[in-house]
């Protein structure tokens, strides 16, 4: 298996083998206890309350950027508005279409319920890097079996299905089946993204 | 060119029609590079949030902006004509006042401190139950039709010998089903809400419209803002859905232009996902009492029928022309009644009237097969009725049969059949089998093409169309490149602006038939043209000559030929330029109307949970001539997987009390995710006699027979009908505890 994501300069110690160590859940529930004591040790020293508008640099897709965000601005708008990377999708203010999907240290989160704040020292790629001159298999294979129709969930289904392949490579039309119902599609691609996963299997990439 | 002859390639000359052809922007969604009007950023631009009505029905006492004015980062507030003091809202969600900031939060904030009083007014949403609708009031005509065999006499009273007539064909009748069915309203529920993100430059307007009505919406937007619709431009490169929801401005749009204008900046202004599913949007309601009698064969000899149906807030409904549905018993009685309710209003819904109409009536002809211990497959093939006299919609019950026959085996339903509750349970699993059947219209739109064919060999067109998910772009671009005899990627076709020639909303499955028209036309007549300068060239008479792979030649003579840059040299220093037109319903060799369907579910339910899992869905489509077989497919798999959708998850839930429409957010919109589709199978039925009437549009058809094709799998599974969709696990317990088979 090749790493697919486009990785660049700075992001290029981010590895999908530390996202493949353990489940999904623990990682993240682990994390949010992490935050969680950091949170409480920052607020206790009353260094980290933030109000405002305030200056803080984000790591997207291997660039350091300098954005201006309020406590309450999320990911999702500060890639949009300020960087004007406009693949991930606003579709439902809760994270239940999927659509808003980004790696956030290998990790597929949902843009509209990460506030921008708590990404920061956090390696973001987003559709975007999957781009580019040599697009990754997934959006290929996306493109191969006509897995978008409108095109809106899209971008967020392929972030979705790279994370989902990425930690199981050798998934099965079962386990894609199950494993994928994170993403909704209105126009009803997914008969095409399955048939996309599949391929993106079989390529072994 | 007037004596240009129009015509498709036959099959076997084909290069690129019906084949199998990549989008050529699915790349560009698949990395998120195309950009939605949502997507559209302008320097200095704000972001605009609306404040919604939380109420039902109520009037407008007061409203106060200070607070939202004074917020930190809200630039404007726009207040709308229905918050004027005394003005009635009619329907939650409906917008109240605009905010527009520097930031999404300072405008959500904004909103949120508008102050607004409201006095309370009576709500009624229950549209479900006529009697209740009829006591409140909210109940109106909707027209009918009653045809017998036999005629009154001149002496009978009419209604008289009606009654008496009915109740004689009952009596005939060896087979009498009787029920109620229904279908909730469910919303369009584009994942691109409305909206638009608009600049002025000077006097000017440019909006980027999430619009399926590119080359009609330039007029809205000038209309409401008393500008010249020179003055306007409406783009869409890309629209995230419409389904029939986007075909206008909105006033929404209007007052994005107008903040714009107010405030001299660019300004974006999208429903946020509760509004989108409140107001921008629904598919009526229709809920039905049917009695009918057949013969001893299963032939339906007199139907009755009295539906009820609501679109909402502003009426309308479900038309009585349209019951029973493709069927058409020689006698019927069948009236329509509208309710209105305190809902958003309905708007035009893929196939309007017909998916609600073939689950509220095929659902009561597979209920005669299960009354007569009969296979569904025989009873709807009796009732075709025969070429000469067809039912709703007039597709040839012939292609029906033929369709039917294939599905069958791509079903292998012989082999699953099973009569009604009669099959082996697993466990408390139980599996069934169901069809039913459908038509569309499907007649080519109005559509315009401005061909360019430069002297270097490049090719591109433009046309005020949008690709609102057919894959538009890429048909325009198969149908030059078929008819010039060259690859795709050596034509390019600009869609997406109002400024191009005008082409028809994408509504009504009319998109491809009308593209494939003006650029077939358009390429035919440069082709003529080149022709002539090649014959020159060639010492060969033009029409002695063909486009094929990339190379004019002589027919039979294939090495008298030129390349196509040494043709389109010939063209001389400036572009030939040949502009063609198609008027929606003109007889034409390229395209046509009326289509068929067939469509199988096989579904298993569990009766312990009532949870149903969908096993294997079979649709076989006559589509006329396909295009792009690539995209088409994907048509059908997404009309199944939206049909699946509505038929088992999707509903629009009231509170009956406040009229609130509770679950406004897509955690508890329920639609269908990839776990839940099955198997698809779509088939084209594309014998030569249907291939040769050309295009006909494929959008609408496929999601019609759903609904009731996977009600009649689950009352085969069951024994018992779950009336009225979506058949979610509450309601096949209920169902199952009514008849005591729980």
């Amino acid at each position: 298996m090749t790493d697919s994501w486009k990785c660049s300069d700075a992001a290029a110690n981010f590895s999908r083998r530390d996202f493949l160590r353990g489940s999904s859940a623990v990682a993240a529930a682990a994390s949010l206890t992490a935050a969680a004591v950091q949170a409480d040790a920052q607020q206790a020293s009353g260094v980290a309350i933030v109000s405002g508008a305030t200056g803080i640099s984000l790591d997207v897709n291997g660039k350091t950027h300098k954005v201006s965000v309020e406590p309450r601005t999320t990911l999702l708008d500060v890639l949009r508005y300020q960087l004007d990377l406009t693949g991930a999708k606003p579709v439902s203010g809760d994270g239940s279409s999927g659509a808003a999907t980004v790696m956030v240290d290998g990790k597929p989160l949902c843009a509209s319920t990460l506030l921008a704040v708590a990404c920061v020292g956090r390696k973001i790629q987003t559709v975007e890097s999957l781009g580019g001159a040599k697009p990754d298999a997934v959006c290929l294979a996306f493109a191969e079996h006509d897995a978008t129709q409108c095109g809106f969930c899209t971008p967020g289904f392929v972030v979705a299905v790279r994370a989902f392949l990425d930690k199981h490579p050798q998934a099965t039309e079962a386990e894609i089946r199950s494993g994928l119902n994170g993403n909704l599609c209105r126009c009803g691609t997914y008969a095409n993204v399955i048939q996309a996963a599949i391929a993106v299997v079989k390529g072994g990439k | 060119m007037a004596d240009t002859q129009y015509s498709w390639p036959s099959r076997d000359d084909a290069k690129l029609l019906g084949k199998s052809i990549t989008r050529v922007d699915s790349l560009a969604k698949s990395t998120g590079a195309a950009k939605y009007a949502y997507d559209i950023n302008f320097p200095k631009m704000l972001i605009a949030r609306g404040l919604g009505s939380p109420h039902a029905h109520c009037r407008i006492k007061s409203i106060d902006t200070s607070a939202a004015e004074k917020t930190p980062g809200v630039v404007h507030v726009h207040v709308l004509d229905l918050a004027k003091p005394g003005s009635e809202v009619q329907w939650q969600g409906e917008l109240l006042a605009i905010v527009a900031g520097e930031s999404e939060g300072a405008a959500a904030e904004g909103v949120s401190k508008i102050k607004v009083e409201y006095e309370m007014l009576d709500v009624f949403v229950t549209d479900s139950d006529l009697a209740a609708a009829t006591e409140a009031g909210r109940t109106s005509k909707g027209g009918g039709k009653v045809q017998t065999e036999r005629e009154p006499g001149d002496d009978d009273d009419e209604e008289e010998f009606l009654t008496k007539e009915f109740d004689r064909l009952f009596k005939e009748s060896k087979y009498v089903v009787e029920g109620t069915y229904g279908v909730d309203a469910i919303t369009h529920c584009c994942l691109e809400p409305h909206g638009a993100t608009v600049r002025w430059d000077g006097k000017s307007l440019l909006a980027y419209l999430s619009t399926q009505n590119v080359s009609g919406t330039d007029e809205g937007f000038a209309n409401d803002l008393k500008i010249a619709a020179d003055d306007v431009e409406v783009r869409c490169d890309y629209i995230g859905g419409g389904f029939g929801s986007k075909f206008a401005p909105d006033y929404w749009g209007v007052a994005a232009a107008k903040i714009a204008q107010a405030t001299g900046r660019p300004v974006k202004l999208m429903l946020d996902r509760d509004q989108e599913l409140k107001i921008a949007g629904s598919r009526p309601s229709g809920y039905i009492k049917v009695k009918l009698g057949a013969d001893k064969d299963g032939v339906v000899q007199v139907w009755d029928s009295e539906h009820w149906t609501s679109g909402g807030a502003t009426g309308g409904g479900i038309s009585h022309g349209v019951i029973p549905y493709v069927f058409a018993p020689k006698n019927y009685r069948r009236n329509a009644i509208n309710v209105k309710t305190n809902l958003g209003p309905a708007r035009a819904w893929r196939a309007p009237n017909h998916p609600q109409a073939c689950a509220i009536t095929q659902t009561a002809y597979d209920d005669l097969a299960r009354q007569m211990g009969a296979d569904s497959y025989d009873v709807f093939l009796k009732n075709l009725g025969t070429d000469d006299k067809p039912g709703v919609g007039g597709a040839k019950p012939s292609v029906y049969a033929a369709e039917m026959e294939i599905a069958a085996k791509l079903m292998d339903w012989k082999a699953k059949w099973h009569p009604h509750g009669k099959g082996q349970a697993k466990g408390s699993l139980v599996e069934g089998l169901g069809m039913a059947i459908h038509t569309w219209g499907g007649g080519a739109n109005d559509s315009n093409c401005l061909l360019k064919i430069y002297p270097d060999g490049g090719v591109e067109s433009f046309c005020g169309t949008q690709d609102i998910g057919v894959g538009t772009r890429t048909v325009c671009m198969i149908v030059l490149a078929e008819t010039l005899g060259l690859p795709v990627e050596a034509v390019k076709a600009n869609i997406g602006s109002s400024k191009y020639p005008v082409s028809g909303p994408s509504g009504g499955s009319t998109t491809v038939g009308g593209v494939s028209e003006s650029h077939r036309r358009a390429a035919q007549d440069a082709l003529a043209k080149l022709f002539e300068l090649a014959g020159k060239k060639l010492e060969a008479d033009p029409a002695a000559l063909e486009a094929v792979g990339g190379r004019i030649r002589v027919k039979g003579d294939p090495k008298r030929s030129l390349s196509w840059k040494e043709t389109c040299t010939l063209i001389g220093m400036r572009p030939l330029e040949v502009t063609a037109s198609f008027k929606r319903g003109t007889p034409s060799p390229l395209s046509n109307q009326t289509v068929g369907g067939v469509q199988m579910a096989h579904v298993t339910v569990d009766k312990e949970t009532g949870v149903i899992k969908m096993n294997k869905f079979v649709a076989v489509q006559d589509i006329g001539l396909v295009v792009n077989r690539k995209s088409a497919a994907s048509q059908v798999y997404g009309a199944v997987i939206m049909g699946i959708a509505y038929s088992l998850f999707e509903q629009r839930i009231t509170d009956p009390k406040s009229g609130a429409f509770l679950n406004a957010e897509l955690r508890d919109y329920k639609l269908a995710r990839i776990g839940d589709i099955g198997e698809i199978v779509v088939e084209f039925y594309e014998p030569d006699s249907e291939r040769q009437r050309g295009v006909i549009g494929l959008g609408e058809p496929p999601v019609i027979s759903p609904g009731a094709a996977i009600s009649n799998a689950v009352c085969n599974a069951l024994g018992v009908r779950v009336p009225v969709l979506p058949i979610t696990p509450q309601r096949v317990l209920t169902a199952l505890q009514k008849t005591g088979r729980a």
